[in-house]
């Protein structure tokens, strides 16, 4: 079977975001970055399909030269394959997806896996963007897929809850935390993975629906108050939760 | 100006992000129109003219009682199609979350997600503009966006807006036929559990979060008699769910879930920066640590820099004193 999966290389979650010279974008100068967690868990679900139904998997990665760490992580895990969407050109969620869906309808896979979320742009649209775009059946925040032939069985959270869903392959999935334990890249898989080939192509240019007008801070909270140190505090608090906050 | 607002409903019960982005519609000015999917939820509609819709169209079909993401995002798509609003706003709650990305794709539409802050661009070239502040990089940064498509889509943060009555509009509800077909129910709800009677930490008001500082899964006994006092959902740092004291659900963070409750007790959290970029909009934060340097400090209201074990009990009480619960 032929599984596909959309990485993404974000900064990584402890990074300090500082807004760059434009405005609009952030500063990116001494920001590391790492493959969005996330992703990791759709990585991890591709290579368990595999072990057990046989078959491959290609990590893909939309962006900068950069990306390709984020892919040889992929590669180090265990994926066949990586292909770089080259293009620097900053894209919105909808500009994303169209790239990728163009990429997979011609791969004609029977699964592709996304993160739930990118921790930079925070969207959780381009896997169900992806998914309209060819018309495939979804499942979103998936913590748990089961396969029997061509029909999956998908948990997925919801407030309070969890929904199960059942979808015909070929489909989407975009993973949640819980849905696997990602391994960790064994001493082989690193060595392996250096001399496999990335491959690059060439995304149509952005269509982009979105643009960025501005891009801030969030107000700084001002320092907050020491109520007490003690058990003797206790009732002072709740004074000021009542009285001055009004929020119980 | 018109705006489309998807009133997401679910066991004929308006959910409160439904009614808060009715408000927020309303609040800019907008005739509301509202849109109400499901199976015998007609009854429940009118109640939406309260918040501001002048006008609510209903789809029903017995297969949309339970939800669908292929359906759904159709009827939707149906609807902006028709009635071509300025915008179409949708709770970004699972629901709104899983179907506004293929709603903006039927719609060849931009799509701003989970944005908590709305207004009109200031040019009155622009003046059907909906400009969006939406969070980016967990909170650490905010960005104004605006969409260039000709239909547009929004998703509104939960808890963030409030919902209110206005003048007491009475909505005209009408149904709205769409053509469905099986393919559009290609991927469909099977079965729906619900953790009895919890509340989850995306949809309360008030969060009691507690952390490694606990020591146990057994301690969390005092974090629940908490919340229950102040009618509030337990949240848990990420090192207590990797430690399996508490289901990954309950995550509050950049991996977890993003909140902002009116209030949010955390309690024994030190406040890694992944923590605080999930909880660091709400309203109201209360930190208990017996740490005065954790750096939960830093983003709290209030403070009580001693043992939890101590505290937490006692304010159980002065809070169950105080409301009579
Ligand atoms: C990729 C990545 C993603 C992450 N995502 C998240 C996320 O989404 N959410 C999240 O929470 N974390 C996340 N983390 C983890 C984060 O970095 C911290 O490790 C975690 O938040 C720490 O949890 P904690 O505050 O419960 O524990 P600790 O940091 O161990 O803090 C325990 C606190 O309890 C206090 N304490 C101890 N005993 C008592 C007592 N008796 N009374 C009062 N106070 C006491 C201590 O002073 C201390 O401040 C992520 C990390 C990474 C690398
Ligand atoms: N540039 C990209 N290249 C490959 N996959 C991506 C890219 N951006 C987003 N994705 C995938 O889409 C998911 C959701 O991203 P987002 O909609 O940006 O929150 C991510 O978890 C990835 O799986």
């Amino acid at each position: 079977m032929k599984l596909i999966v959309c990485i993404n290389h974000v900064p990584d979650t402890t990074a300090k975001i500082n807004i760059g010279n434009d405005a609009k974008s952030i500063d990116r100068t001494g920001v590391t970055y790492i493959i969005n967690p996330y992703d990791e868990f759709a990585v991890e679900e591709c290579l368990r399909w595999k072990e057990k139904h046989s078959g491959e998997v290609v990590a893909v990665s939309l962006g900068g030269d950069t990306h390709k760490e984020t892919l040889r992580k992929a590669l180090a895990m265990g994926a066949d394959k990586a292909v770089l969407l080259k293009d620097d050109a900053p894209r919105d969620s909808y500009s994303v997806a169209r790239a990728l869906a163009d990429f997979i309808k011609k791969q004609s896979p029977d699964a592709v896996f996304f993160g739930k979320q990118s921790i930079d742009s925070d969207d959780a649209a381009v896997g169900l963007m992806v998914a309209e775009m060819l018309g495939w059946p979804s499942a979103s925040v998936a913590v748990k897929i089961e396969l029997t032939g061509d029909h999956a069985t998908a948990t997925c959270e919801i407030e309070g809850g969890h929904e199960t869903i059942a979808l015909k392959l070929p489909a989407v999935f975009t993973a949640q935390k819980g849905l696997n334990e990602p391994r960790y890249p064994s001493l082989k898989g690193i060595m392996t993975s250096k001399n496999k080939p990335i491959e690059e192509e060439s995304p149509a240019p952005p269509q982009n629906k979105s643009e960025v007008v501005a891009m801030k801070r969030p107000a700084a909270k001002n320092a907050g108050k020491i109520v007490g140190t003690d058990v003797s505090a206790v009732p002072e608090l709740v004074r000021l939760l009542h009285e001055e906050a009004k929020v119980i | 100006m018109k705006i489309v607002v998807f009133a997401e409903q679910r066991d004929g019960k308006f959910k409160k992000p439904a009614l808060e982005a009715v408000t927020a519609a309303r609040h800019l000015g907008a005739e509301v129109v509202a849109l109400v999917i499901g199976s015998g939820v007609k009854e429940i509609a009118p109640v939406l003219g309260e918040y501001g819709a002048s006008k609510v169209l209903v789809v029903e079909d017995a297969r949309l009682a339970r939800y669908s993401t292929t359906a759904y995002a159709k009827a939707i798509a149906d609807v902006a199609s028709k009635e071509l609003p300025s915008a179409v706003f949708i709770p970004a709650t699972s629901m709104g979350k899983d179907c506004a990305p293929r709603v903006a794709v039927k719609l060849n539409a931009g799509l701003a997600a989970d944005c908590t802050a709305l207004r009109l661009a200031a040019s009155p070239m622009e003046s059907s503009d909906v400009i969006a502040t939406r969070p980016v990089y967990a909170g650490k940064a905010l960005t104004d966006v605006r969409l260039t498509s000709s239909q547009k889509v929004f998703t509104l943060r939960p808890n963030v807006f409030t919902a209110s009555s206005g003048k007491g509009t009475v909505a005209s509800v009408e149904i709205f036929a769409v053509a469905f077909d099986d393919s559009d129910f290609a991927c469909a709800v099977t079965e729906v559990t619900h953790a009895s009677g919890k509340l989850d930490v995306a949809e309360a008001d008030i969060i009691v979060t507690g952390g490694r500082g606990l020591k146990g899964p057994e301690n969390f006994k005092m974090i629940e008699d908490l919340a229950a006092a102040v009618g509030g959902a337990v949240g848990a740092s990420r090192a207590v769910v990797d430690a399996g004291w508490r289901p990954h659900e309950d995550q509050v963070g950049q991996t977890g879930k993003t909140v902002s409750p009116s209030l949010y007790v955390a309690v024994a959290v030190s406040g890694a920066i992944q923590h605080l970029a999930g909880m660091s909009s709400s309203k109201y934060i209360v930190a208990i640590n017996k740490d005065k340097d954790a750096p939960i400090f830093s983003v709290a209201d209030y403070g009580i820099v001693a043992d939890a074990f101590e505290i937490v009990p006692a304010l159980t009480r002065e809070v169950k004193k105080l409301l009579g619960t």
